[in-house]
């Protein structure tokens, strides 16, 4: 009990500092400072962009698969070597955000086992199977434009080592949407069969890849105190405005139909899409989308069958260093 | 366009062509095998390393597949050469072929190559013949960082746990028998080496086997007593797995042959 009413004392002190603190944090964050690892910031943001920043990398580390199932059909050497290139791109990014996470306290392999766990979320795209080589393309050209489009403003995100990897991460995405829209021209330019699979493979990425910006902005959880921290400077449906507008001359310059029939363009300019189905994006959410046990039973394998190989370098290192003790102390 | 299986090319075989392809598939096919590793490995840094040490080979290949349509100069491509010859017509080596197993068998396979690669293609930076020698400077650097990546995970591995231990032993037990083909030379071969273009593998056992006695040694692992070797893949004599490596790898080509991707 005594520590317990001691807590008490100190957390009532502590809220009061912390009310001063939250308005200098939030002045900062309104002058447009980036807020950095060591500088006090309120729990709630801490925990936001740990949120953020861990469902990103898991993205980036589950999103290897779907790509990587192609790397040994690949048509080409020199496509090959770029899909190669570019599921290895991915894997630095997961490293990289999980680092940037772990500037907020909790390490890499907290992170990891809640979301082998299935405790934490990664971008529900991925549990989209690959059938083709025309989804290597069109994953480039739509998923990654789509994360850009979300990523962009990231770079100007309030916390330091975030918006710091977003720059770095958004150089090499854009590389990856114009590889994989070449994929696509490639495909639409070629034979009968090709078109078709790369009509084939927009048909089925479309709607999903509409999905990946979230819920529309009457249903979103985190957008208010996000916007109020500099994480997120667009609302979900701007942001899939945005990506709309851009796409639709692409599709129209490879000869593609995107799979909205009733697709209208606005006084503004704006392409006017059908309404989404919200449905299919909550129940991939809950891990009912095709491949969600697959993608999350690849990740816990490769854990899993991992495992010693971690544990005999762990082993080592603590031999290791026993042994330059010893030898120091010679 | 045909509607049917793209069929197998045919290749003027001079000693050069043969001699570049056996290089050519060495890299391909290990660098093959690497890549499916991606997105599978014990922890990101090793999908990393993997997928680097996958591309530097593929890269070799390439190049390698290049300068034989040059010297063959019968319509071939790098394409043609990796997705158009069946096992028969692939010279790599019977080592680079195994399948990867668990990551120890991987490791093994990487060092045992990795230690041949990266002494032959220091001597061939000497060859007289420009390209081969241009090949093998970059070549080089590469092989180095494979072999010091791959024997650090040796020590590692050897001196690790018990269960690392025991699967590094059964990995270098089990591949022992495919090391003897990197240093065997046949006649066509042996004139490349007497023309100065090549230079005798054989003649790069003895440093190979100073490299992985001193590192299997400080893994406290130990090699093989039986030193009966296998060979064949030079000669187009390949293991059962080539042709599901090649089924897949060739699998688009085949399937829509003539189209360009």
């Amino acid at each position: 009990m005594y520590t317990q009413a001691l807590n008490t004392s100190d957390a009532e002190d502590r809220h009061v500092e912390d009310a001063a603190r939250a308005g200098l944090f939030q002045a900062r964050i309104d002058a447009e400072e980036r807020i950095e690892p060591n500088d006090w910031m309120p729990a709630a943001y801490r925990k936001t962009l740990t949120r953020q920043i861990s469902q990103h990398a898991h993205s980036e580390i589950v999103g290897m698969l779907p790509e990587g199932n192609w790397i040994t059909r690949a048509p080409s050497l020199r496509r090959k070597a770029a899909l190669l290139a570019k599921v290895q791109d991915e894997c630095g990014h997961g490293l990289y955000l999980y680092a940037a996470a772990e500037t907020l306290g909790t390490s890499r392999e907290e992170l990891v086992d809640m979301m082998l766990a299935g405790k934490a979320k990664y971008s529900s795209i991925f549990n989209y199977p690959t059938q083709t080589w025309a989804d290597i393309g069109a994953i480039g050209w739509l998923v990654d434009g789509a994360a850009i489009m979300n990523q962009i403003p990231l770079c100007r995100c309030s916390y330091g080592p975030y918006a710091r990897a977003m720059i770095r991460v958004c150089k090499e995405e854009s590389f990856h949407q114009r590889q994989g829209f070449e994929i696509m021209l490639t495909l639409s330019r070629g034979g009968k069969e090709q078109k078709s699979m790369a009509q084939d493979a927009l048909d089925r990425w479309w709607w999903p890849v509409l999905m990946m910006f979230g819920p529309p902005d009457k249903a979103s959880q985190h957008g208010d105190t996000s916007t109020k921290w500099k994480i997120k400077r667009f609302s979900n449906d701007e942001l899939r405005q945005k990506f709309v507008d851009a796409t639709v001359p692409q599709a129209q310059y490879l000869g593609l139909t995107i799979p909205d029939p009733d697709m209208t363009r606005d006084e503004a300019g704006h392409w006017v899409y059908s309404p989404i189905d919200w449905e299919e994006f909550n129940q991939v959410l809950a891990g009912n989308g095709p491949c969600n046990r697959n993608r999350l039973g690849a990740r816990r394998k490769a854990h899993d069958e991992g495992a010693w190989v971690r544990e005999a370098a762990a082993a080592y290192a603590a031999k290791r260093s026993h042994r330059d003790v010893a030898q120091a102390a010679e | 366009m045909v509607n049917m299986a793209a069929a197998s090319i045919q290749i003027s075989e001079t000693p050069l062509v043969l001699y570049v392809l056996r290089r050519a598939d060495d890299a391909l096919i290990l660098g093959h095998r690497l890549s499916e590793w991606c997105g599978h490995a014990p922890m990101l840094e090793e999908d990393m390393a993997l997928a680097n040490m996958g591309l530097d080979l593929l890269g070799q290949a390439r190049e390698l597949y290049g300068y034989a349509a040059k010297v063959e100069a019968n319509g071939n491509d790098e394409d043609k050469f990796a997705y158009l010859r069946d096992v028969g017509q692939y010279r790599n080596l019977l080592l680079v072929e195994q399948p990867n197993g668990d990551f120890a068998r991987t490791m093994v396979r990487q060092f045992f190559y990795a230690a041949f690669a990266d002494l032959y293609w220091r001597a061939m930076m000497r060859s007289s013949d420009a390209t081969l020698a241009a090949i093998a400077a970059k070549s080089e650097k590469e092989s180095a960082y494979h072999l010091r990546h791959s024997a650090e995970w040796i020590v590692r591995l050897g001196d690790g746990t018990e269960e690392s231990h025991a699967r590094a032993q059964t990995a270098i037990d089990d591949l022992w028998a495919y090391t003897g083909e990197m240093f065997w030379l046949d006649d066509r071969e042996r004139a490349l080496v007497d023309a100065g273009i090549a230079i005798d593998d054989a003649s790069l056992r003895a440093p190979w086997l100073k490299t992985i006695t001193n590192v299997v040694s400080e893994a406290t692992l130990t090699l093989p007593t039986n030193n009966w070797m296998q060979q064949g893949g030079r000669s187009g004599r390949h293991s059962e797995h080539l042709g599901h490596l090649l089924s897949e790898l060739q699998s688009m080509q085949r399937t829509f042959p003539g189209a360009t991707w």
